[in-house]
């Protein structure tokens, strides 16, 4: 009782205190200024983030059982209840800790990237939102709940993207997002409807309690198609997945969310955020376990965007592009880890991701200061000279990233390629090709953005050149911090997260036995420092020291070579520039098919039929009825009592008649 | 015939109200014309300190007295609590308007009180006769209130019709009781319950006749149609502190009324009274949204939507389960909440030789005063049912109820008339918030004003988040 009187508090303190800072940010922060404003929120930030270590210590080191309550009954409605609660185990304590510290080093940045904006407040009320709704996804011990802090980390990410409303792109990419979110959250809310018809409930305990009994359950949705429901409600709850966490085909909106700042590009659309599908996949695996077609579908669909989002950021020349094109890569290789049952591996990668992600992003924010907003690495050129602490910091994301050992992306992605090497599930031998390509891929375009940014001529304006220098402290201080995490982080923890029996997650994710990867792995683990030295026996590696080596070769050493390349291989240049043919067919099927039908219901559906008959119809009757009604009132007693005696009479004589 | 000294304890509220309705009427013979806001003060004290009797007798068992004609149970309790309540908050609105429009001050206040007194006194009638006590001490106050601007034409005249009309609902009313009696042989609810349920259908003939005239009884003190004609010309032509007053604790006193009557003394014709309530409720749901359209003044234009929302609390009683009469208690206790709130409003626009009484008068009162104006803006989303006012949970837990009765046909029809009504409660806000004021001097208002309408419309939406609590105390009454 009172080990969960403490984690209540604790959890309750760590998710409203951001809410606290954005409330005063957003409604004060015109009233106590600027430097109040970043003053309190990242205060409570701190506080927030305090928070997530104790509770991981608690639950982690101590070993406290997980925590599972109800804070409010929002509604209770028939068989149903609706509960606002937290459910605090150690995937939660895990999530909390990477959203906080990313969170907090991103406030911290944004006092130094935003200095110059009239919305600052604005912004730190948005971004302090969006780490309460995070939390509250994370912490959430229903679906209810989760679709809460789904929906609002969505609404913020908008309001994000759109957050310089006067440019054109900005709120188009806005736009972008919302719709295909939509996609895939409606997906998601028919899948928790779905949870809700046949398991009566939406509490997470309940649902994985009962979760065996459904395994032979059908459903019918077309006539004489049964379906495994199981099956049915993990693809559902995929698609939402697939629409927050960008998985192709919905991945279309990552790209264009990078209109939005840069340090929200950092915290929502790479470290945090878009891994809210991630999350729920790992939260939700007592169910994905039950259905293999599930399983697959979660590894194609991550393989596929692995290596295919990938080779796009191959061509982009806008540095945010191509962070943000590895960020849909990275995605799919976390989802490729779910897939292969590998849960822990998939979280770990999340938390690796989230740091050397969030450095490169910060590091690109901080280039993009120094270049006074210009994005395009055509633009720039041996930026090292004049920004050593970024060069650093983006040097060491790059080569996490790449999964060079003994960087921490070294080690989450070399356990999702080996545990989908030895995943038996139909399609793992698909995935492990494009896993293996991926590898080779990623460290081509983090190394061209690396060599194209900092080494190469000088190509930016002379005007430019003269003033450019090393970022304020507040910017490159976060750097330095997430330079940290993204070298150690993975040879800290690789072991106790991966491979001991009691690890980290413990028994907050399920693996189904026949499908345990990481139990054979487990028998090959001889800690970090051999798996540096093993790792030479592994074809990842040599394809990422390729793709290193193949970007040196071609920037530094032969810069006329991707030119050729391109000339070559116009027609290969030309599919990856239309990224496949996403965006065409969105905009030509969805987009105008949807305007065409739109217009042509607005007109006859909407103005005739709807306006026309229904609406200014019933108003207009409405209003006759009315006017007629209101004579009844004529004002004379006799009248009145007429209608009274009237009234009793019809009365009578219909209950003794009737 | 031994005379026993009845047990007094049960009614201590009640006789300490009497009590110092005695004290103030002296106090301001005497004091008023020197101390002039003696008897608001007094009043106010009479009612805080009747709520803190009642509230001590909260949780006490179910006891009868003065010879099983009084009835102390949780509904009593929980009516009189929120009828002392209400009656606080429009004693305090009064005030101001009181004084400004030199209303006598005196008078106003002992009328009202007497009529708090009955109220009271009809909540907790366990027998025919108390109930017809109450009901004419709470009924006598009302008439004279609203003729007390004797100067008005049109406040006498207002006054005149309720009265006439009044009467003859009494005379209707009295006539349906002597009915029960000639059948049953007596006016206590438990035994004339007991004797209609078993009576043979020789007799349901007389017993359908005096079901038929209680319910035009009940349906007139209600305002619920076709004997609603009273309701706008009351609202209209009285001062707006009287119709404050009349809009809002009386209908929580009606509603105990109809449960009494109908539920506790005639469960055994719960089929015909159902019947007759279903009609009624659906008249007054068309008839008040609808013609509270054409309504250019705001006072007739409440009225009408107060016929409207008495069809809605029917819904409750007309599904005859407890959750039903929780829904209702539910509906009553959150709508006088919102009538008076909006009445306020009225009541803080109005300065002296102007009275705010048409829509037009709230022209633009967001840039005049738009803490009033956000105030207003809840209380009309609440009464159009807008979620997460509080009357959104009114209308859900009375449709769920009929429809958990079966009766889905009649919550579909509630339901579009909600829509229907919803067109005039959101002109208000239109007209606050869109349209340009053509008087531009802001709005004042005294502090304890200004801190009760915060406190009713913060409630409004306070209620909405978080409607359990008083949802379970409106259930516990029945389900206890």
């Amino acid at each position: 009782m009172h080990q969960d009187s403490v984690l209540h508090n604790l959890s309750l303190t760590m998710v409203l205190a951001p809410l606290l800072g954005a409330i005063v940010a957003g409604f004060f922060g015109k009233v106590i200024g600027k430097t109040w404003t970043h003053r309190v929120t990242i205060l409570l930030l701190m506080v927030s983030f305090a928070c997530a270590i104790y509770i991981a210590k608690l639950l982690i080191l101590d070993g406290m059982p997980s925590y599972n309550g109800v804070i409010y009954t929002w509604a209770d409605v028939g068989k149903y209840q609706f509960n606002v609660g937290f459910l605090i185990d150690r995937l939660t304590a895990v999530m909390g800790i990477t959203v906080t510290f990313v969170s907090l080093l991103v406030h911290i940045y944004s006092i130094g990237y935003m200095a110059e904006d009239d919305g600052y407040q604005r912004f730190f009320s948005y971004i302090s939102l969006f780490t309460f709704m995070m939390l509250m996804l994370i912490t959430a011990n229903n679906l209810l709940q989760l679709y809460f802090g789904w929906e609002g980390v969505g609404l913020v990410s908008y309001l994000l993207i759109g957050f310089w409303f006067h440019r054109e792109t900005a709120n188009f990419g806005s736009l972008k997002a919302f719709i295909a979110n939509r996609v895939g959250d409606m997906g998601f809310l028919l899948g928790i409807a779905a949870i809700m018809t046949y398991f009566g409930t939406i509490d997470y305990s309940t649902i994985f309690a009962d979760a065996g009994n459904f395994t032979q359950t059908t459903i019918t949705v077309l006539p004489g198609v049964h379906w495994n429901l199981i099956t049915v409600v993990c693809l559902l709850l995929f698609i939402g997945a697939m629409g927050k966490s960008a998985q192709m085909p919905l991945h279309v909106w990552l790209p264009e969310s990078m209109e939005g700042p840069t340090p929200i590009s950092a915290l929502i659309h790479a470290a945090t955020m878009v891994t809210a599908g991630v999350f729920m996949v790992a939260r939700m695996s007592p169910l994905f376990e039950l259905s293999q077609v599930a399983l697959t579908t979660v590894l194609i669909i991550g393989a596929v965007g692995a290596l295919f989002t990938g080779i796009l950021g191959v061509i982009q020349s806008d540095i945010k592009r191509v962070v943000a094109y590895s960020t849909l890569s990275q995605l799919g290789y976390m989802m490729v880890g779910l897939g292969a049952s590998a849960f822990s591996a998939g979280i770990f990668h999340l938390m690796t991701h989230a740091s050397f992600k969030a450095l490169l992003f910060l590091s690109a924010g901080s280039v993009i200061i120094g270049m006074h907003h210009d994005q395009d690495m055509r633009n720039m050129g041996n930026i090292r000279k004049y920004m050593p602490i970024t060069y650093v910091a983006f040097l060491v994301g790059a080569l996490s990233l790449s999964a060079i050992p003994p960087f921490a992306g070294f080690y989450s992605k070399d356990a999702i390629i080996d545990a989908v090497h030895l995943s038996t599930i139909p399609g793992a031998h698909f995935a492990y090709i494009c896993v293996v390509l991926g590898a080779f891929v990623t460290a081509l375009y983090s190394f061209r953005a690396f060599f194209m940014t900092f080494h190469t001529k000088e190509r930016m304006s002379e005007g430019l050149r003269k003033n450019l220098k090393e970022s304020p402290w507040v910017v490159w201080v976060p750097l330095v911090i997430l330079v940290v995490p993204s070298i150690i982080l993975g040879a800290m923890i690789a072991g106790p997260m991966l491979y001991d029996p009691h690890s980290i997650l413990g028994n907050s994710v399920y693996t189904a036995p026949q499908y345990d990867v990481l139990k054979i792995m487990a028998g090959h683990w001889h800690g970090a420092w051999s798996a540096v030295a093993e790792s030479i026996y592994t074809p990842a590696f040599w394809m990422s020291i390729a793709g290193v080596a193949v970007a040196w070769l071609s920037y530094i050493v032969f810069p006329r070579l991707p030119n050729f390349v391109t000339r070559r291989f116009s027609w290969v240049y030309y599919i990856l520039d239309r990224k496949y043919g996403f965006d065409d067919f969105n905009q030509i099927i969805f987009a105008r098919g949807t305007v065409g039908l739109g217009k042509a219901l607005f007109k006859y559906a909407d103005l005739k039929l709807i306006d026309d008959y229904m609406v200014n119809g019933s108003g207009r009757g409405i209003e006759w009825f009315s006017r007629t009604l209101r004579k009844t009132q004529s004002g004379y007693l006799y009248d009145y009592a007429f209608a009274m005696i009237l009234g009793l009479l019809v009365f009578l004589l219909w209950l003794l008649l009737g | 015939m031994t005379f026993t000294i009845p047990n007094f304890i049960p009614a201590i509220p009640e006789i300490f109200m009497l009590v110092m309705i005695c004290v103030i009427l002296m106090t301001d013979l005497f004091l008023g014309k020197r101390i002039k806001s003696i008897a608001y003060s007094l009043t106010q004290l009479t009612l805080i300190g009747a709520f803190l009797l009642t509230m001590h007798q909260y949780g006490m068992p179910k006891v009868y007295t003065f010879d099983h004609m009084y009835v102390l149970d949780k509904l009593a309790i929980l009516s009189k609590l929120a009828i002392l309540l209400v009656s606080f908050f429009v004693f305090l609105y009064s005030r101001e308007y009181i004084g400004m429009t030199k209303l006598p001050r005196g008078e106003y206040h002992i009328l009202g009180l007497f009529a708090v007194l009955g109220m009271m006194v009809l909540v907790s009638a366990s027998n025919f006769l108390t109930l017809y006590l109450g009901l004419e001490v709470l009924s006598l106050p009302l008439y004279a209130m609203v003729a007390l601007k004797r100067d008005s034409g049109v406040a006498s005249e207002a006054a005149m019709k309720y009265f006439v009309m009044g009467a003859l609902a009494s005379g209707m009313l009295l006539y349906g009781l002597s009915m029960l009696y000639g059948v049953s042989h007596s006016l206590d609810f438990t035994a004339v319950a007991k004797v209609v349920s078993e009576t043979s259908p020789a007799h349901s003939l007389i017993l359908i006749f005096g079901l038929v005239f209680i319910i035009a009884g009940i349906a007139f003190k209600m305002g619920a149609a076709p004997f609603h004609m009273w309701v706008p010309d009351v609202y209209d032509g009285s001062p707006t502190s009287v119709t404050l007053f009349i809009s809002s604790a009386p209908k929580i006193a009606a509603l105990i009324m109809a449960y009494r009557l109908l539920v506790e003394s005639a469960p055994g014709l719960i089929i015909q009274w159902q019947h007759v309530l279903m009609v009624i409720a659906v008249l007054s749901i068309v008839l008040g949204n609808v013609v509270a359209i054409a309504q250019s003044n705001i006072k007739r234009m409440l009225a009408y939507s107060s016929i409207a929302h008495m069809g809605y609390m029917l819904l409750g009683i007309i599904a005859g389960t407890k959750a039903g009469y929780a829904s209702s208690l539910f509906y009553v206790f959150t709508y006088s909440m919102m009538s008076m709130g909006a009445f306020a409003m009225l009541l803080m626009m109005s300065k002296s030789g102007f009275e705010a009484e048409n829509i037009e008068d709230l022209q633009g009162l967001n840039s005049r005063n738009p803490w009033y104006a956000l105030m207003m803006l809840l209380i009309m989303f609440s009464m159009a049912g807008i979620p997460p006012a509080v009357g959104f949970f009114a209308k859900l837990g009375v449709l769920e109820a009929v429809i958990n009765a079966n009766m889905t046909w009649l919550a579909i029809v509630a339901l579009i008339f909600a829509i229907v009504g919803a067109y005039y409660y959101l002109r208000v806000v239109k007209v606050m918030y869109f349209d340009d004021p053509k008087d531009a001097t802001a709005v004042t208002a005294p502090m304890d004003m200004r801190i009760a309408i915060t406190i009713n419309g913060l409630a409004v939406i306070a209620l909405g988040l978080f409607p359990s609590a008083l949802i379970g105390l409106c259930r516990n009454v029945f389900f206890g």
